[in-house]
């Protein structure tokens, strides 16, 4: 258990609450960028111990709250087809469609298949060669290379039956779109460790610099985000804005070189469309051109999709932090793990699910 | 569970020359008949099943001359895979029902046992199978005294489900219900969490770690009856299988109007659970388990059962996990080690790993 319960020591996490509380003159807004960062505070309850001073804003960084409606409602029409078999993360089965999901699918005869890693998915196709495979193929830089390998892999052993259905997200261009927003009142960032894992952070300097704004890559472990938030503030009573390098057992300044290589090669940039965010421009990754043959959008030509949000749900406003879900009211009401109308309820990543599940007794009782 | 010899076990009788389950082993005649009488009869015999009446005929003046109350409970086992690490279906499928009539305090004595098969179905692992429930049954002191077998057609079923049922008596004074916690009883969980769901899991999904998890599978009703030597003035039982403890504990705090607060590190979480867990996004307290209870009584006989608890083969990591409040009624929370706390609510369905 090297490396978890080491950084979930009880005593070591007083001493930096202490730290933290002892440096803390003022009133400031952190964000952490990824939902497993967002599960982490709440399961440990780091939010409700850190001095009253310091909000934690809980970030866009939860893959399946940010994948827009239109691609689940499309993974929903491909999902349906007869000769298909879908595979999924297990947490994207319940994220609702415009009106139903993939566990609906599923009852009404959908081949649905959880999988664990993609190059599960490209077995299942070379094992199934009557079957088109199709992979639902979202997340941030974290997941990415994965996805790639599996794209790439399909294509080496020719493949003609197994495509993914792309919607991955990247957290630089997120970052300055927060720091852009007019309502925005974030004041540093907890960086995504693990998306530096695979990228590194070479790409920070620039925004911190840009916007004046203290960026710490951050571990997800109950004394790693201590430690992140600790550093924020630090550098926040201090005025600088640096970048700073908390979860140095995992994450280099040039990241996985490997990974990033494959990445490259796999996939393009482009413009994408955050759900409940809007289009943020050059934010995410799409199939690269000689790799169009694998692109589920295009081999499925799935048209004709309308979309409709719930009118009752702010996920957007949540995901921006310009609310807390407890805000929202519909938040426990119209909108609980049950009946999600957003997918920020849905995933155990998601704020208003994180706040649903762990915070409701607190939030209730303040 | 490892003195059992899966390998050892031959069919008495050679099932004529089918090797595989076909129709016709379901249909009544000669071929069910063969079925019966050389693969059930001889692992589950006794004397009330030896007779092949339509029912089972239970004398029950004995056992109910000093009063007392029957339980009775009944489940399905649909497990995938049908073998796993620490078991098999059969395990699960006997273990799983004396648990349930254990849970109200019963001792189970007779057991009903259905099953349906696939066509197909290898016949040297329905043995296996039918051979672990008849040396479960005995281990168990639990008789399986009547049953059916139906076939359905390949492809209409997974292999092989079971369903059992079972029927104790209740000692006169005993009142286990979950209604029955009380603000101010402690909750004692007589082991560690997660091996049976961890087990299957990484069974189902070709999962390999370091120390491989085998499911805890277990009877508990010898160690509910030493529970119940110490004081009959336990309040609920509680087998947390599917949905794990976090569920369990909600059911008592909905049905008690009570809260219940429980201890993230007083609750024993072995390693390789708690490896598995981290790696596939999953709360252990959401796991099943298939041989541990959650027993609630007052905090003046703790110590007491603790130690009798830990004296049982499957009670020897007990130990008080947390205690039932009058605040958050309906509600479980857990204190962090850091101090902190939280809701842990009642899951909506299968758990999802997470994507990362």
């Amino acid at each position: 258990m090297k490396y978890q319960q080491e950084f979930r020591d009880p005593e070591l996490a007083k001493k930096l609450f202490r730290e933290i509380d002892a440096i803390t003159t003022r009133e400031w807004a952190i964000m952490e960028v990824c939902g497993g960062q967002t599960h982490s505070i709440i399961r440990n309850g780091i939010d409700q111990l850190l001095p009253d001073k310091i909000e934690l804003i809980h970030g866009p960084g939860c893959p399946v709250c940010v994948t827009p409606l239109e691609l689940i409602d499309k993974a929903l029409a491909i999902a349906e087809r007869p000769n298909v078999v879908f595979c999924s993360f297990g947490d994207m089965l319940r994220v609702p469609g415009s009106d139903k999901d993939l566990f609906r699918i599923k009852s009404e005869g959908g081949d649905i298949r959880t999988v664990y890693s993609p190059l599960d998915a490209v077995r299942l196709a070379r094992e199934n060669p009557e079957k088109e495979v199709v992979f639902f193929g979202v997340g941030f830089e974290t997941t990415a290379p994965a996805n790639a390998m599996a794209v790439f892999q399909a294509k080496n052993q020719g493949l003609k039956n197994f495509s993914m259905l792309v919607s991955h997200v990247l957290v630089p261009p997120a970052i300055a779109a927060i720091m852009e927003s007019p309502t925005n009142r974030v004041q540093g960032f907890l960086a995504a460790g693990h998306v530096c894992s695979v990228m590194g952070f070479s790409e920070y300097p620039p925004l911190a610099a840009k916007y004046k704004v203290p960026i710490v890559v951050t571990g997800f472990e109950p004394l790693d985000v201590l430690e992140g938030i600790r550093r924020v503030v630090a550098q926040l009573e201090n005025g600088t804005f640096e970048v700073d390098n908390a979860y140095e057992r995992i994450v280099t300044f040039d990241g996985n070189k490997a990974a990033q290589t494959m990445l490259a090669d796999v996939f393009d940039v482009t413009d994408r469309a955050w759900r409940g965010i809007g289009t943020i421009p050059l934010s995410g990754w799409t199939l690269a051109e000689k790799y169009r043959a694998y692109d589920a959008e295009h081999k499925f030509e799935v048209t004709g999709i309308k979309t409709h949000e719930s009118p009752l749900c702010r996920s957007g406003e949540v995901l921006q932090g310009t609310i807390k879900p407890h805000q929202c009211p519909a938040f426990g009401k119209e909108c609980t793990p049950r009946k999600p109308l957003g997918a920020t309820m849905v995933s155990s990543e998601g704020a208003c699910a994180a706040y649903y599940n762990y915070g409701r007794f607190t939030a209730t009782a303040k | 569970m490892n003195d059992l010899d899966f390998n050892a076990w031959t069919c008495p009788l050679p099932l004529r020359d089918y090797p595989k389950i076909v129709l016709g082993h379901g249909g009544g005649g000669k071929l069910s008949n063969e079925l019966v009488e050389n693969l059930f009869l001889p692992v589950f015999s006794n004397e009330s099943l030896d007779k092949l009446s339509d029912s089972a005929q239970l004398d029950v003046g004995e056992i109910l001359k000093n009063g007392g109350r029957l339980a009775y409970s009944t489940d399905s086992f649909v497990v995938q895979p049908l073998f796993f690490r620490g078991g098999n279906i059969g395990h699960l499928a006997v273990c799983g029902t004396v648990n349930d009539v254990a849970m109200s305090g019963a001792r189970p004595l007779f057991l009903s046992a259905g099953f349906i098969i696939e066509e197909g179905f290898e016949v040297e692992s329905l043995g296996k199978i039918v051979g672990t429930m008849g040396e479960i049954a005995r281990k168990s002191g639990v008789r399986i005294v009547t049953g059916d077998t139906k076939v359905v057609d390949r492809g209409k079923g997974d292999g092989l489900f079971i369903n059992t049922s079972g029927i104790g008596v209740i000692p006169e004074g005993v009142d286990i219900a979950p209604h029955r916690a009380r603000a101010g009883d402690v909750v004692i969980l007589s082991g560690e969490i997660g091996l049976h769901g961890i087990a299957i899991m990484s069974e189902r999904e070709g999962l390999e770690f370091d120390a491989p998890v085998e499911s805890d599978c277990a009877n508990l009703n010898f160690l509910v009856e030493e529970m119940l030597d110490v004081t009959k003035d336990i309040h609920v039982l509680r087998d947390p299988t599917r949905g794990g403890i976090a569920s369990a504990l909600n059911e008592i705090a909905k049905a008690s109007n009570t809260g219940i607060r429980i201890y993230d590190e007083r609750v024993p979480v072995p390693d390789a659970v708690r490896g598995a867990c981290e790696m596939l996004g999953l709360d252990p307290f959401y796991v099943a388990n298939e041989g541990k209870l959650l027993a609630i009584l007052p905090r003046e006989r703790a110590d007491e059962m603790l130690e009798k608890m830990r004296a049982h083969e499957f009670g020897q990591k007990a130990a008080i996990v947390g205690e039932v409040v009058a605040e958050h009624v309906g509600m479980v929370v857990a204190k962090t080690p850091f101090g902190s706390t939280r809701v842990v609510d009642m899951q909506l369905g299968e758990q999802l790993p997470r994507i990362c």
